[in-house]
């Protein structure tokens, strides 16, 4: 079947894009909320205010003649990663994981000179990745380092994982993996492997590229059924901490495992995407219901998480929808 | 819940306004909804002959009256020399020539131009009363032959109606009996019958007049009017044909005279003479209306689009035509989920698309923007700052462009010329955006999403060259509104979008697979 029946979808719980748009997006998260987590720099210095871990800035770029201070900023890093401070879907992020003299090398082994560097800088600077093209600001950040836990489930980058929170409650989450396909970078659609994460425990339920269902990791053929994200319910209280952070009321929270430091939150988004469900196999639709149907949010992010755990751990997700169903209609 | 209601009435209040407004057009206005919609146009002319005795010269005659169902667009009247006036009674309108001394031949002309609009015409007001019918004086002979008649017919026939026709009938029929012939007689000139059938009806006690009407048929020339009889029965007059006795007003006939005034009459001339000649021309009914709703200064019309300046109104038919493009838009993005590079470019292209004709217009496109992704792709080489690139690409856009226009006219392919149609600043910002979605996203996502802007544009340049919706969008900018009300709900729509259906498929056999 190359199209799925959309009374089907609905019964699954899938949301679309224009229900996202709609019911999600416009509904939860007011527009002037927006710059907080559009702008990673600010998000970054919010985060710091909250006592969360994120990666430890390096420097910052800000106007095109500062291009030439690059080489000084760099000089006492051999692994950083350059990133536009306004830049969506993870375009334009550069990440350089060894330096030896006027090379750097990219996770894939590709070398590049100082110039090329340069030019991407300007580039972003330019405001190329930023949305709508307006200038923009670079930042430069250390590396995050690859858990031992990941080392056999990702390829030249490092995995993240994306927790969507409503209202302040992990409602699902997924680990993105990054593959040789996907460049080292932890984009779905670019090839990355999408790995739906277990509310309840952090095991991993169902892994998808391309939108189709895998069970091995494509460049390490590592099996998905052995893997468990540690550190489970310290992300979920982080991810949870982010509602009173920004305010936004629907976001999608991308942390990472750094070996040394732990989960540390490096990016929010405001308009978090779909890919998750078709990852995780089932619908945000039922779990929004739920979190839409609590009447006062509780205001300590670690009970919120420990309530989502109890609500949307696998186990009691079990019940096929069309059971679901019958139990609402018999009342 | 409140917003959505007034969403709601928004839109219902957006579709009867537009809705309301056309159907006025088109029902009050007499605007056709079709484009071919076609009326005749009769130009007639009235040749009023006579020869000028040297005295003051007095010429009187009777002019069509204005009745509904009929538009006259133009009337002119010429003679040399006179004086002229038209003066209006209740017996209906007469233009009158008049100069101190004439001699020899004299001519007048009257012409009038007009079109039948199709719309019912009312019965005739209730100030259209007729009187009392005078009883005619027939001598002893012929009043015995008249009520013998009379009595004859009154017995075949039920009411007012048939009456007329069976004594028009009788009157006409091919062997007349004596009675009739004694009516008849020899003088039977169509004056003399038509008077005779109404004398014969006034002795019934029925009012009747004569009518006076010419048929319209193209190119005739020499034409007089011919005679019918209108019969009041119930509260209105009917029209009857006085050689079949047929009832109802032909069609292609125009009234010109009601009542038994004089057509013509001239004072201070002899021998006058008067022939009508007919012309036919086909003119579109939409710019019929629109010039007869500018003279009646119909408040819609006056302050309308037609009001402006010709070049005005061209740019408006562009400009009108934007909104169908950008319902297109909202219909693929939301409902079909194809992604285009940039919101609204493929209406751009789409326009551009309009000035050079499709399938030239694509191979432009993918020229210009296939030879600027090889340039381009070079220039990122050079290491340039982005607004220096973006500025560079600009140029070489328009190099491309002038090149295709030289190279096609040395070619003889005069079609290619229209590339400069092509907005430039678009053209680079798209090669640009394509160049980088390249780099970043690889090809794929390059056609995915150059193919979903051209699909959408070639969709929307189908609607926007549609006859049909070109001209009702000129002619009917209130279903502006429509369109408005329309995207206004489609702006509601939560469910799937098609590329959903397929992009969710996996999720489809959950179900089974969803057993861990």
């Amino acid at each position: 079947m190359l199209l799925a029946s959309a009374k089907k979808l609905r019964s699954f719980g899938i949301i679309g894009m224009n229900q996202r748009n709609f019911g999600l997006i416009s509904r939860y998260n007011p527009r002037r909320l927006y710059p907080l987590v559009d702008d990673k720099l600010k998000t970054k210095l919010l985060a710091q205010q909250a006592g969360i871990t994120v990666p430890q800035l390096l420097g910052t770029v800000q106007y095109q003649h500062d291009v030439k201070a690059l080489k000084e900023i760099l000089h006492p890093y051999s692994q950083f990663v350059i990133k536009p401070v306004k830049g969506s879907g993870g375009k334009g992020i550069l990440v350089i994981t060894e330096h030896d003299h006027n090379l750097y090398f990219k996770p894939s082994g590709d070398a590049m000179q100082l110039a090329d560097i340069e030019r991407h800088v300007s580039n972003i600077l330019s405001g190329l990745h930023s949305l709508g093209g307006k200038p923009d600001t670079v930042m430069i950040e250390s590396l995050i380092q690859l858990d031992p836990v990941f080392s056999d489930y990702s390829y030249e980058g490092i995995p993240d994982i994306r927790i969507i929170v409503l209202r302040g409650y992990p409602i699902m989450s997924m680990l993105r993996l990054t593959t040789h396909a996907s460049d080292g970078k932890a984009n779905l659609h670019q090839g990355a492997v999408g790995v739906g994460i277990d509310i309840g425990t952090g095991r991993a339920l169902h892994a998808v590229q391309y939108g189709e269902s895998v069970t091995h990791h494509p460049d390490t053929r590592k099996t998905f059924s052995e893997l468990t994200v540690p550190h489970w319910d310290k992300l979920l209280q982080l991810a949870a901490a982010c509602y009173e952070m920004t305010g936004l009321g629907y976001l999608g929270a991308d942390l990472v495992l750094d070996r040394d430091q732990g989960p540390m939150i490096i990016e929010l988004n405001a308009r978090p995407g779909l890919a998750i469900q078709v990852a995780n196999r089932a619908g945000l639709a039922p779990r929004v219901a739920v979190i839409e149907a609590i009447k006062t949010i509780d205001p300590d992010p670690q009970s919120r998480a420990a309530f989502s755990k109890r609500q949307f751990a696998f186990a009691a997700d079990i019940h096929p929808p069309r059971l679901l169903r019958t139990r609402s209609d018999d009342r | 819940m409140y917003a959505k209601l007034r969403l709601y009435i928004v839109v219902i209040l957006l579709l009867g306004l537009g809705i309301g407004l056309t159907l006025y057009k088109h029902f009050a206005l007499g605007f056709p909804l079709s484009p071919d919609d076609k009326k005749s146009v009769w130009t007639i002319e009235a040749r009023i002959d006579f020869a000028a005795r040297g005295n003051p010269v007095i010429v009187s005659f009777a002019l069509p009256p204005q009745t509904p169902g009929v538009v006259f667009m133009e009337e002119d009247f010429a003679s040399s020399d006179y004086g002229f006036s038209e003066l209006t009674s209740p017996s209906g309108r007469r233009a009158q020539w008049s100069k101190r001394a004439a001699s020899g031949l004299q001519t007048a002309y009257y012409r009038l131009s007009m079109y039948e609009t199709g719309q019912i015409a009312h019965p005739t007001a209730a100030a259209d009363l007729p009187p009392e019918p005078e009883k005619p004086e027939f001598d002893e002979v012929l009043k015995t032959a008249a009520t013998t008649l009379l009595d004859q017919v009154r017995s075949k026939s039920a009411n007012t109606e048939i009456f007329t026709r069976e004594l028009i009938t009788t009157l006409n029929s091919k062997a007349p009996s004596q009675n009739l012939s004694l009516l008849i007689n020899e003088q039977s000139s169509e004056d003399y019958k038509t008077h005779l059938i109404i004398n014969l009806l006034a002795l019934e006690g029925i009012s009747a007049r004569i009518v006076r009407g010419l048929y319209l048929e193209d190119g005739r020339r020499r034409q007089s009017l011919t005679n019918f009889v209108e019969v009041y029965i119930g509260n209105e007059w009917l029209l009857f044909n006085q050689n079949s006795g047929k009832s109802g007003k032909p069609k292609k006939f125009l009234v010109w005279q009601r009542g038994d005034q004089s057509l013509l009459d001239v004072v201070g001339g002899k021998n006058s003479q008067i022939s009508f000649s007919i012309i036919r021309n086909v003119h579109s009914t939409r710019d019929l209306v629109v010039r007869d709703s500018m003279n009646k200064q119909a408040g819609i019309i006056d302050f309308s689009i037609y009001s402006l300046p010709i070049e005005q109104q061209n740019a408006f038919k562009m400009i009108l035509l934007l909104p169908i493009g950008a319902l297109i838009v909202v219909i693929m993005r939301l409902l079909i989920g194809i992604r285009t590079s940039g919101t609204f470019m493929p209406i751009l292209i789409a326009l551009a698309l309009i000035q050079t004709t499709l399938l030239t217009g694509l191979i432009i496109f993918l020229t210009v923007v296939g030879t600027g992704l090889l340039i381009r792709s070079y220039l990122s080489r050079l290491n340039l700052l982005f607004v220096a690139r973006i500025s560079a690409v600009i140029i070489v856009v328009i190099a491309i462009i002038a090149s295709i226009s030289i190279l096609s006219n040395k070619l003889g392919l005069d079609q290619a010329m229209t590339v400069t149609f092509f907005p430039m600043i678009i053209l680079s910002w798209t090669i640009e955006r394509m160049s980088v979605l390249w780099e970043e996203d690889g090809p794929r996502e390059v056609f995915i999403q150059g193919g979903g802007s051209l699909l959408t544009a070639v969709i929307a340049y189908l609607f926007m060259t549609n006859r049909t919706i070109e001209y009702l969008t000129f002619n009917f900018p209130e279903l502006m509104l429509v369109n408005l009300a329309l995207i206004l709900i489609l702006g509601q729509y939560t469910g799937y979008r098609l590329s959903e259906l397929y992009r969710f498929h996996a999720l489809e056999r959950r179900n089974v697979a969803g057993k861990r």
